[in-house]
């Protein structure tokens, strides 16, 4: 199962994927151990005239031992998960590229700061569907919505954050490899939802200031006030 | 329990034996057995028109933007010769999950099963309001019918996902879907005013009206699962109800309950539709845990493992369903701190699962396991929900989450939960109980063809969606080929459509069994299975008043098979042992 995963190219998918194994390691012993032991008793237990089946109620400390073992597995679970999920989610890092993504139907409408480096004043540089960054540096993200819920999707970043009305949510990725990623809306937003997508296009030092000056957005290191 | 009582309890039974006219007793019954029978039916109904819209879903998914073979008829702009335009397919996979959820699964686990067995199983003639119980039902068609008909209104049925996220589901020119959504607010909440009645019925029934001896801790685990269902429903349903009103005033009367730009909030939706829409996970599971455990203890001729752990894990599942519903809204933008909140609640609630997993097996353990027709469907139930389980723990973990909300891996797992779990719950209860209800046996061969086919054909239908799910690939898309990264992934939605299309004709069996056993079936027995509870008392099929004579009185637990205190490997709870005997117990 876990070669179906596409490629991660973020800093964190890493460790997203390091517990998505953990887990699947756990509950993949698990589940062996419980269906091969289903197979075992079906066939070794399988009715025989005259045989008569043990008579037992239960075993106490069997059960006190069946009821700790997975609470104790998944609570440890749970806080290891909780460490990743805090530095993904509740700790943005400081950041120089500045990102504004407003999903309408059925568009991702992104926004650049312009030369005065800052997001939302009137030299904005928006365009829809084509979100532009460089590799390697931390990518700061304000998501909203003009309509319905959205939600902005990039599988290879192991990135996913509903885009809401009346929110702007922050959050942040740091892409690892250059390329062009697809960024589908993954919550139903009305009769347009499929094929609502658009593109993350990670360049190379080089190429993004290029791609910054062609378009004339902010200058990396512009102070995007964050 | 007085003789004075038990007298009573007869002269009911032999006033209730007056013949009543044909509406009387077909119609407007107020017969718990028959009002069962009917929600059954109005389930079976239901479970057919959600399979159709299932595969026409699946038909989309594999072959998109090409004619269904067969419905060419289809009037625009519902359909264009045959091709499912996006909104039709928004509306078909939104009606059925609804339809299957609150018109099939409901009314057959907690509809039928409740009301049937309840009475029977705890040793009364009927519930204790059969007026508000025969009310439950025809309100229950009553918002069946409004549903349906949303399909036949301008701008079609609601099509905003059966979770209706506001504002797509609140302000009509987001969907395009007018009375449709509307309706679907109407009939959901006719349809809690239904259950409502049903588990006030259920609960008032359970704690008053138990034969002389049965106490609770004599019950079966099903009247447990039944009985503490109905309390999660009493519970839930009434904020579900709330918050489709607040819909329906958002969309009709100029509110602002779910849109910011009236003060409103959206993710307020969310956590209503949640706080009952958890819970609700756990009525569509609970009965069939309580019908895997009866079945798995009467085919293994042994007592269930663990009675006590089995009762107090239904009830601890209860308590705790009602503080994990955030687990849906991790991505939603709810602040992150509850989110770590709510992957604790859900890993602790993944214990009494684990724990009722542990006790199915070890009720097997040294069994003398018989393979019937319902112990196949139980072991199914315990091997699909074990799948279900474990892939719950993926989406518990918040960070994995990240990644596969909203993907065909959530899909997956609700299936292996609901059609994995509940509906093989439901075969397994049908084919258990059918000569109780019918007075005949149903077809073991076709049983068993049903169940292989069935099996084999979910399982193809539904594992590979945990794998394009682990793949990226996201629910409700109309046309995956819209997207570059899913076009790999397709020849396996069409072997999933393939597998559903056969899953889907494999209930043909079930249906032709079912109808045909109730006519040219073998006339079953008092008790064909040699089982313990009380229901096996009574004459199958039960008369009205259930047991000719007083009710039973119970001496002893439901699961006493293989005791050493007789011969036969059975001891019904309500067969009087010689005190010597008794003592030994």
């Amino acid at each position: 199962m876990l070669s179906w995963l596409p490629e991660n190219v973020s800093s964190y998918g890493a460790e997203i994927d390091r517990l998505f194994y953990v887990i699947y390691y756990v509950t993949g012993a698990t589940f062996f151990a419980v269906q091969i032991t289903l197979l075992v008793f079906i066939f070794r237990y399988r009715h025989r005239e005259g045989r008569r089946a043990t008579y037992t109620h239960g075993n106490t400390a069997l059960e006190i031992a069946w009821t700790i073992a997975p609470a104790i597995l998944l609570v440890i679970l749970a806080f290891v998960s909780r460490n990743v999920w805090a530095d993904i989610k509740q700790r943005v890092p400081p950041s120089d590229v500045h990102v504004g993504v407003t999903g309408k139907q059925f568009n991702w409408e992104v926004a650049y700061p312009g030369l005065d480096g800052k997001l939302g004043t009137a030299d904005d540089v928006t365009m829809d569907n084509d979100v532009h960054v460089p590799v390697g540096k931390v990518v700061r993200l304000t998501l909203s919505s003009r309509d319905v819920i959205h939600s902005f999707f990039v599988p290879n970043l192991r990135f996913k954050q509903d885009t809401l009305p009346g929110h702007n949510i922050a959050a942040w990725f740091k892409a690892t490899k250059p390329g062009k990623y697809e960024i589908p809306c993954a919550e139903l937003c009305g009769f347009g939802h499929s094929g609502m997508k658009g593109w993350l296009h990670v360049h190379t030092t080089e190429e993004y200031d290029a791609w910054v000056r062609e378009n004339r957005a902010g200058p990396i290191g512009g102070g995007s006030g964050s | 329990m007085s003789e004075a009582v038990t007298h009573a309890g007869a002269r009911h039974a032999e006033a209730g034996h007056h013949e009543v006219g044909f509406i009387r007793h077909y119609v407007f019954s107020t017969d718990h057995k028959m009002i069962g029978k009917q929600f059954l039916t109005l389930g079976l109904f239901n479970l057919l028109i959600g399979g159709l819209l299932a595969l026409l879903v699946r038909w989309e998914i594999a072959w998109p933007e090409t004619p269904v073979p067969g419905f060419g008829w289809v009037p625009e702009p519902t359909m264009y010769e045959g091709v499912i335009p996006p909104e039709t397919y928004n509306s078909f996979f939104t009606m059925h999950a609804t339809i299957m959820i609150f018109f099939a699964v409901m009314p057959i686990l907690v509809g039928c099963f409740g009301n049937f067995l309840i009475p029977l199983m705890i040793g009364t003639r009927d519930m204790a309001f059969p007026v508000l119980n025969m009310l439950s039902f025809w309100v229950g068609a009553v918002a069946g019918v409004i549903m349906l008909a949303s399909f036949f209104v301008t701008g079609g049925a609601a099509a905003a996902g059966w979770t209706s996220y506001a504002p797509l589901s609140s302000v009509p020119v987001y969907s395009g879907v007018d009375w449709g959504q509307n309706l679907w607010c109407i009939s959901l909440i006719v349809l809690g005013i239904s259950s409502l009645m049903g588990s006030i019925n259920y609960i008032t029934t359970v704690i008053n009206m138990r034969a002389p001896g049965l106490t609770w801790f004599r019950l079966p685990l099903t009247i447990w699962a039944l009985f503490v269902t109905a309390v999660l429903l009493l519970l839930s349903l009434p904020v579900l109800t709330s918050g489709l009103g607040m819909l329906l005033f958002d969309r009709m009367a100029g509110t602002s309950f779910f849109l910011p730009s009236g003060g409103g909030e959206p993710l307020l939706w969310q956590h209503l539709f949640w706080f009952f829409g958890h819970p609700e996970v756990y009525i569509l599971i609970l009965p069939a845990m309580g019908i895997a455990s009866d079945v798995l203890s009467v085919f293994a001729r042994k007592p269930i493992f663990g009675y006590h752990a089995m009762a107090f894990s239904i009830i601890g599942i209860a308590f705790l369903s009602w503080v994990v519903w955030g687990h849906h809204m991790f991505q939603s933008g709810m602040n992150p701190a509850l989110g770590t909140a709510f992957m604790i609640s859900t890993m602790v609630i993944a214990v009494p699962s684990a724990i009722k997993t542990f006790n199915w097996l070890g009720t097997l353990w040294g069994g003398n396991i018989q393979l019937t027709v319902p112990m196949l469907n139980a072991l199914a139930f315990v091997s699909m929900f074990v799948i279900g389980g474990l892939s719950g723990i993926y989406m518990a973990s918040t960070p994995v989450d990240i990644f596969i909300h909203d993907t065909y891996y959530i899909v997956a797992h609700i299936h292996y939960v609901v059609f994995g779990g509940s509906i093989f719950g439901v075969f397994a209860g049908i084919y258990y109980w059918f000569p109780k209800m019918f007075g005949r046996m149903m077809n073991e061969r076709l049983g068993k063809l049903h169940f292989w086919l069935s099996f084999v054909a979910f399982n193809c239908t539904f594992f590979p969606m945990h794998l394009i799910g682990v793949a990226g690939h996201m629910r409700r898309i109309y046309n995956p080929l819209q997207y570059e990264f899913l076009v790999p992934l397709q020849h396996w939605n069409r072997f999933m459509t393939i597998s559903a299309i056969v899953l889907g004709f494999s209930q043909l069996i079930l249906f032709f069994n079912f109808f045909w056993s109730m006519f040219a079936g073998e006339r079953a027995p008092k008790n064909p299975w040699h089982a313990n509870t009380l229901e096996w008392e009574a004459p199958s099929p039960p008369p009205h008043g259930n047991f000719p004579g007083p009710v039973p009185t119970v001496y002893r637990g439901p699961y006493e098979y293989s005791s050493p205190l007789v011969a036969e490997d059975y001891l019904p709870q309500a067969r009087r042992l010689e005190p010597r005997a008794a003592g030994a117990n």
